[in-house]
């Protein structure tokens, strides 16, 4: 039977991407591939300045370029002037002032990109250069000028936790950096606008992680109807969270509605850097209080997250910084501050792990800390601290997910450790790699941990809800859902859940657009429960409906109907049909909204239910470093994760290894460098991202423990990997040079210096 | 944007016209914008990413570095060019079933490349698939399962032969 079932790709088999033979021929439509009859091309002016009053911009040279059909500003914005996810505070174009390097100030349309190019080169703007703030720290007090009329602090978070005159037998202390770390997806942002006839609408192919919210943003900024501004998922080259805020969806579908013809908008990879926010650099402190033995009895802490020029989802990112200061430890008493601040740097919002990464680096260096402290160990101290169901987290919220950390972290360490670096291995695998500079003599191996805690889906009362319609008809079921597919999997995900509720082998997924509800963003680890809950109980109410036509033709209660494979069985009798066949000649269609358990905001001490559910993973790190030249070769990650339901166990290893790597980009050489408000390194010559020889043998184990708050008994597994992999490695650094760093990424002048 | 220039390039074997072309298109914006050619994609446009992987006379190049115009008397050899008779190689199946492909913007890219390594090396190690490999990027996968489609091919192309 199981192999039946197999055949059909059910769930928990390693259904394959319904997309993937298009997208290894090179077939697959990204948006950055889509081509209109008559279309232009459009390009946008940026500020060179971090911080500068606009005293004049003058379009007249650009617009009599031949092959220029449009130059707009701020002035020819129709709707409302700003948008922004959280707060509207970010201007579609700016206006009087730029606040950062790189915001846009003026968009053109042309017939060829280098046209563009030359009429960018045309726009004249005269800026008087203001003082930069580019020290977080300035932006708390009131020692700055407000740079914004909503003032420099965006959020600022208290908790307040249980007894806390309480005082720790042991104490330990750390500051920690946490630097700008780039989502670098690989297909750059784009967008094709095809204005509609009559010039009172648009549609909008483009590469987003939520349709419905860009859809809003932009048909207030349009000053169109939402029902006139109809967006469809573009092919989607990676996201990570840098495409949660709008970028070029307003200028693109405003050119085209300007110039009445098609316009694509595609960022170059420099561009991309300007063009959409990063990860929070953030300085974290932290001091553990703990009995002689090394059980936490209470936490302080202070968080200063730099939102750069505009709010984006800072104050989101601060409160899932706070709130996961304790770990995935126990923990009765904090005390903790947390501010999420406006400077003239890069606007910072979501990347996957979206505050809690900052968190973890911090807890994880105090973990070993506190080992040290009490002669023990870091898996000691670990097992001693691991939260459990049932755990008050220091908002008083309790862990009603399931909760394995001690089974993780013992799992984890049963995994064999890689053998010793060979006394004449290959140069390729010393630290440094091919650059031939390490000698295998000089190399010292360390080992670390990183245990992490995070919420999945969002927080604070947000009813985050996802849709979806499932449509049988003649055996073949079609899934219509507005869900972002970004690479991660949903549309191998969605097919499975159809076929396993009813019975079908023939499922496929409509085109994502947002003709149909808002299935929320593809972000915190959130589509497999939220749109797979949609998904599930659309095909659930199909499968009612089928039972009761089936019913009625035979004569039999439709409540003792039960699937099993492709068949429908009276499980009180002996009758048996195909659901092919019981589905021959009738259409089915049904549409369902799935909510999560309502949540909580925050009151002034912190204290609240304000998350949905956790999810937990376990990382052991092996490093070789050379002290003497700073290089670090990540040699092996240890693995285990807590997943709830393994769905697709081919996907959720794809989701581990690639969050590791992510994870170990941060550790070691992934971070945006700003100097005085100016990015000084927007290109992948500069901005390292992990290669094929930095990526370490990862040997992971999946922890499945059936989590019954989920519709499908799965957790979300993707933000999981990449949050306690990086202190893992940083710790493994330590533990080989016996030297303390706290700061990520780990720089060859921190090890060696 | 043109100039009354015109020139040919051979692409898989067939000959393309190009017309009313700026000079200094490099071979990716060409194929991509001016002969249908969309496969190859452009990550970063200077040589760093390996998404706009080509051959070039058997030599496997990124297209955003080289001239199209520069590329007239070459055989040009895309990731369209791979699947004339419809069917996916076995590197491109193995991409598929070993799970290598995510979001897939580097795919068409890695899939040139791995051809490229095992058709001069029929039995990498596993640091001559890394280093091959090492100059296209992947943000989504982590590479293990590209490692993996590699050692796929590799094990059922010795399976064949034996
Ligand atoms: S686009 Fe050519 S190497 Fe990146
Ligand atoms: S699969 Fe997304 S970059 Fe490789």
């Amino acid at each position: 039977m199981s192999s039946v079932k197999t055949k059909r790709d059910v769930l928990g088999t390693s259904s394959l991407r319904p997309d993937g033979g298009a997208k290894v021929k090179g077939d697959f439509a990204f948006t950055s591939d889509l081509h209109a009859e008559n279309m232009l091309w459009g390009a946008t002016l940026r500020s060179p300045h971090p911080h500068a009053r606009i005293i004049s911009i003058d379009t007249t040279a650009a617009w009599k370029i031949a092959g220029v059909e449009c130059v707009v500003t701020a002035d020819d914005v129709p709707g409302q002037l700003t948008y922004g996810l959280i707060s509207s505070d970010q201007p579609v174009f700016a206006k009087d002032v730029v606040r950062y390097m790189g915001e846009p100030i003026a968009a053109v349309a042309a017939d060829h990109p280098e046209t563009c190019r030359r009429a960018l080169a045309a726009i004249t703007v005269v800026y008087e250069v203001l003082p930069v703030l580019f020290d977080p720290e300035l932006a708390i007090g009131d020692d700055f000028e407000p740079i914004h009329p909503e003032g420099n602090l965006i959020r600022q978070q208290r908790i307040v936790h249980g007894d806390t005159s309480v005082v720790g037998d042991v104490i330990v202390e750390g500051h920690y950096v946490i630097g700008m770390q780039d989502q670098a997806f690989l297909g750059t942002e784009s967008a094709l606008a095809l204005p509609d006839a009559d010039g009172q609408g648009v549609e909008v192919f483009v590469a987003t992680q939520w349709l419905h919210e860009d859809q809003k943003q932009m048909a207030a900024c349009l000053n169109l109807p939402t029902e006139r501004v109809r967006l469809v998922l573009g092919g989607v080259g990676g996201a990570f969270g840098a495409r949660e805020d709008i970028s070029l969806q307003v200028h693109t579908a405003l050119l085209a509605l300007r110039t009445s013809r098609p316009v694509k908008m595609q960022y170059g990879r420099e561009e991309s850097f300007f063009g959409h926010v990063h990860r929070h650099p953030a300085t974290v402190w932290m001091r553990h209080h703990a009995t002689n033995e090394g059980k936490i009895v209470k936490i302080e802490a202070r968080f200063v997250f730099d939102g750069g020029a505009y709010a984006s989802t800072s104050a989101a990112v601060l409160i899932n910084g706070v709130t996961h200061t304790q770990g995935p430890y126990k923990c009765p008493v904090a005390v903790v501050d947390g501010y999420a601040v406006r400077t003239n740097n890069p606007p910072c919002g979501a990347m996957r792990g979206f505050g809690v990464v900052q968190a973890c680096f911090a807890h994880e260096g105090q973990m070993d800390k506190l080992a040290a402290a009490v002669g023990t160990d870091p898996v000691s101290i670990r097992l001693m601290n691991a939260m459990e169901t049932g755990d008050l987290l220091i908002t008083g919220q309790p862990v009603e997910s399931v909760a394995p950390v001690a089974r993780l972290i013992r799992e984890t360490n049963e995994i064999p450790l890689p053998p010793d670096l060979a006394m004449d291995a290959n140069e390729l695998e010393l630290p440094g790699g091919s650059g031939i500079t390490a000698e295998r003599k000089h190399i010292k191996r360390g080992i670390g941990w990183g245990v992490s805690i995070k919420n999945i889906m969002y927080s604070e009362g947000f009813d985050d809800y996802s849709t979806a319609r499932c449509t049988l008809s003649d055996g073949k079921v079609v899934l219509k859902f507005a869900t972002s597919e970004v690479g991660q999997g949903f549309v191998t995900l969605a097919p499975q859940i159809a076929r396993s509720v009813l019975g079908v082998t023939d499922a496929v997924c409509d085109t994502i657009d947002t003709q149909i509800g808002s299935a929320g963003s593809t972000s915190a680890s959130r589509q497999t429960w939220m749109s797979g809950g949609a998904v599930d109980g659309a095909c659930r109410l199909v499968r009612e409906r089928l039972f009761e036509v089936v019913g009625a033709q035979h004569n039999i209660e439709p409540i003792r109907f039960a699937i099993e494979d492709d068949e429908i069985v009276d499980t009180a009798g002996t009758f048996r049909m195909s659901v092919i066949e019981a589905s021959q000649g009738i259409t089915i269609s049904e549409t369902f909204e799935h909510h999560h358990r309502p949540t909580e905001e925050l009151d002034e001490n912190g204290q609240g239910n304000c998350h949905v559910a956790f999810a937990f993973v376990a990382h052991r790190a092996v490093v070789d470093v050379d002290p003497e030249l700073g290089l670090v070769k990540v040699v092996q990650i240890a693995t285990a994760q807590d997943v709830g339901q393994v769905l697709n166990p081919l996907s959720v290893l794809g989701q581990i290894e690639g969050g590791i790597a992510q994870g170990l980009g941060l550790a070691v050489m992934e971070e945006i460098i700003v100097q005085e408000g100016r990015v000084r390194n927007p290109s992948f010559t500069d901005y390292l991202l992990p290669t094929a020889l930095d990526a370490p043998v990862v040997v992971a184990r999946m922890i499945e423990e059936y989590e019954q708050q989920a519709p499908l008994g799965a957790k979300g597994v993707g933000e999981p990997p990449c949050i306690s992999v990086t202190p893992a490695i940083v710790a493994a650094i330590r533990d080989a040079i016996g030297k303390d760093i706290d700061r990520c990424p780990v720089r060859p002048q921190d090890i060696c210096l | 944007m043109s100039t009354n220039e015109f020139y040919s390039l051979k692409v898989n074997g067939v000959d393309h016209h190009v017309s009313d072309a700026w000079i200094g298109e490099s071979l990716l914006y060409v194929l991509r914008e001016r002969l249908g050619l969309p496969g190859s994609k452009g990550a970063c446009e200077q040589g760093e990413c390996g998404s706009c992987t080509v051959f070039i006379d058997g030599a496997a190049v990124c297209s955003c570095l080289v001239m199209a115009a520069s590329a007239v008397e070459s055989e040009i050899a895309t990731v369209e060019g791979l699947n004339a008779d419809g069917t996916l190689t076995d590197v491109q199946e193995a991409f598929v079933t070993e799970g290598a492909v995510q979001c897939g913007f580097c795919t068409p890219g890695l899939v040139m490349a791995v051809h490229h390594l095992l058709d001069e090396n029929d039995s990498p190690s596993e640091l001559e698939v890394k280093e091959a490999l090492s100059g296209n990027i992947c943000r989504c996968t982590g590479y293990g399962r590209i490692f993996a489609a590699v050692d796929k091919v590799v094990a059922v192309r010795k399976g064949a032969l034996s």
